[in-house]
């Protein structure tokens, strides 16, 4: 570690902050916009006019919006989310359970596609433009061309009507077995793997393969080095930044995987709960998901960033 | 089918592969469809008109019936209006706001590029389908909302694109030589700059139309995209998402018209027609 890594990880660090108060301010700024009352909204078209001057005092409606602004900032910086507009529960007892239901899917997933998407995104670059090569290329071009619902709707298809291993869209509450347990998560993981799997082959093949084409590895092919031991003692480590890279920047690709797939499956994660909350209205609810989501997002765009400092020898000096 | 792209050589120049012919005949076709869709839909789009629902292919319903009985292609045939037409509009949107200011950043440079580039790297790093989510969630879903939305998600991308490309062209001697000559900027932007990156430039449009086709199924598949009594494609799998545990043609070709749409783009781009004079062989 040298002050020049440390300075450019603290310059990312800042960047990331600053980028999260803007996100926070568009998504603030965005749920200003709503047409009407909030407060008459709420109360439906029956309301009273006090009832609706009362909530609105009640809520904090009258104070303008910057004010509102810091006050909710300040508040998610203390884990203070508020109270949802709809079941008037405190936001952060509705989101707990849910937020672990999610991470536990990403971290299942992550676990089997990681592996997976690396071996096969490697093999793919040790046999380049041969059979194989082309099958895993073109499957994984037509996996991220097509919408996440339909890997979703496909893997239904197969897994639970032609094949009849995998119960179709339902999602059992009481788990009581391993085999269940394994029954509800596999539609889900299966879909997720899918989509994130076939980012992270197409990232590492090329990783690697960039690599290759280095003059050092040109010069272990020219010195008699077979390919496979070109690409795994040669490429391979010096592919390694690039490929953690990919790996950090493909997970971020689970966010949109998993806003459809908890839809599809039901599955009782926060991504649901997002647009259960974007159906019904409830800003405060769907602010908060949405900051949580962006958190996480750029934590992964930050460690992607991070990694190829980390790996670039340049700087360890 | 050699035939045909040898034909299409000699008369125009241009020398295309099968992959890429094939991929830019769909793309026509979708075209073509989304453009002259009222006139060849089989039935009325919106009534039921068949007394069975998730009906199968049949000689008078081609690609069966959906959850309300209602004809499935005519219902595809009118989507691709909302998909292509909703999609196109918010790409060249985006494409002409993003290329436009990534040109103006490069040749202005200074404080207006920075201030620029940083303020739409921090807004492109928003993910895209959250940020959709936020926007329909405040304002509500309607065709204009969501090209609005898909053109703010999307021109930060392209501006970056853009911009790129354009600081490259601009330490070239011909814009120096046009800089020396008094060429206003926009002079600069139109005919010095935009030429030589227009190509790459097309490329990522492209690529742009994809996803945005990609993420209007999407937000139109959790429902807050096109609303009934409207669909696209995206909407059309979600009312007939509950015939999937039967397998119902209904839920399965919409899906088979985005894919064929986008598979296309994505196997045109990279097939995209060479000219032969550019070909040493």
């Amino acid at each position: 570690m040298n002050t020049i890594i440390l300075r450019l990880i603290a310059e990312r660090l800042g960047v990331m902050l600053v980028t999260l108060v803007i996100v926070s301010f568009t998504v603030f700024a965005a749920t200003q916009l709503l047409p009407g009352d909030v407060a008459q909204i709420l109360l439906g078209q029956a309301a009273t006019p006090e009832a609706v001057a009362g909530l609105r005092e009640a809520m904090g409606l009258n104070e303008p919006a910057i004010p509102r602004y810091f006050n909710w900032l300040i508040g998610l910086t203390q884990g203070d989310f508020g109270l949802s507009y709809v079941t008037r529960e405190p936001i952060a007892d509705l989101i707990a359970g849910r937020l672990q239901n999610t991470l536990r899917l990403a971290a299942i997933t992550t676990l089997i596609s990681v592996p997976l998407a690396l071996s096969l995104g490697i093999l793919a670059a040790l046999y380049q433009g041969t059979k194989f090569d082309r099958v895993v290329s073109t499957a994984t071009v037509m996996i991220i061309s097509v919408p996440e619902f339909m890997v979703a709707t496909l893997a239904v298809l197969i897994f639970a009507v032609y094949l009849k291993w995998l119960p179709a869209l339902s999602y059992a509450n009481e788990v009581t077995s391993l085999w269940q347990l394994l029954k509800t998560f596999a539609m889900p993981v299966i879909t997720l793997t899918f989509v994130i799997a076939a980012q992270m082959i197409r990232m590492s093949r090329a990783a690697v393969i960039e690599t290759l084409n280095t003059p050092y590895c040109e010069m272990a092919l020219l010195k008699g080095a077979s390919r496979r031991r070109t690409v795994l003692i040669h490429a391979l480590p010096n592919a390694l930044g690039p490929i953690a890279n990919a790996v950090a920047l493909s997970l971020s690709y689970l966010l949109g995987g998993v806003i459809i797939v908890e839809t599809i499956f039901n599955y009782p994660g926060i991504a649901k709960l997002m647009v259960d909350a974007v159906a019904t209205r409830d800003l405060p609810l769907v602010q908060s998901c949405a900051m949580i989501f962006c958190f996480g997002y750029l934590m992964l765009i930050m460690l992607a960033d991070i990694i190829s400092i980390l790996s670039n020898p340049r700087l360890r000096t | 089918m050699t035939a045909v792209t040898n034909f299409i050589a000699r008369k125009s120049g241009y020398n295309i592969n099968l992959v890429g012919l094939c991929s830019a005949t769909v793309i026509l076709f979708w075209a073509i469809v989304a453009l002259i869709a009222p006139m060849i839909t089989p039935y009325p789009v919106g009534e039921i008109v068949d007394w069975d629902y998730f009906g199968p292919s049949s000689s008078a319903f081609w690609l069966g019936s959906d959850y309300l009985g209602r004809d499935v292609l005519s219902r595809i045939l009118m989507g691709a209006r909302f998909t292509v037409g909703i999609s196109l509009g918010a790409v060249t949107l985006a494409c002409f706001i993003g290329v436009t200011l990534g040109m103006l950043a490069a040749v202005i440079g200074g404080l207006f590029d920075q201030v620029l580039s940083r303020f739409l790297d921090a807004f492109n790093s928003i993910p895209s389908k959250l940020f959709g989510l936020v926007v329909v969630a405040a304002v509500g879903s309607s065709v204009p909302v969501l090209i609005l939305t898909l053109t703010a998600i999307y021109a930060p991308g392209s501006y970056r694109f853009a911009r790129a490309l354009a600081v490259n062209i601009n330490t070239m001697d011909f814009v120096t030589v046009a800089r020396a000559r008094g060429e206003g900027t926009l002079y600069l932007i139109k005919e010095e700059i935009l030429p030589n990156i227009i190509g790459p430039v097309l490329a990522d449009f492209g690529l742009r139309f994809v996803f945005i086709v990609l993420l209007l199924s999407g937000l139109s598949f959790l429902g807050l995209g096109v609303l009934p009594p409207n669909a696209d494609w995206g909407a059309l799998v979600k009312e007939n998402i509950s015939g999937l545990p039967f397998a119902a043609p209904a839920v399965i070709y919409p899906s088979f018209a985005i894919a064929s749409l986008t598979i296309s783009v994505n196997m045109m781009i990279d097939n995209l027609p060479k000219k032969i004079r550019d070909r040493e062989d």
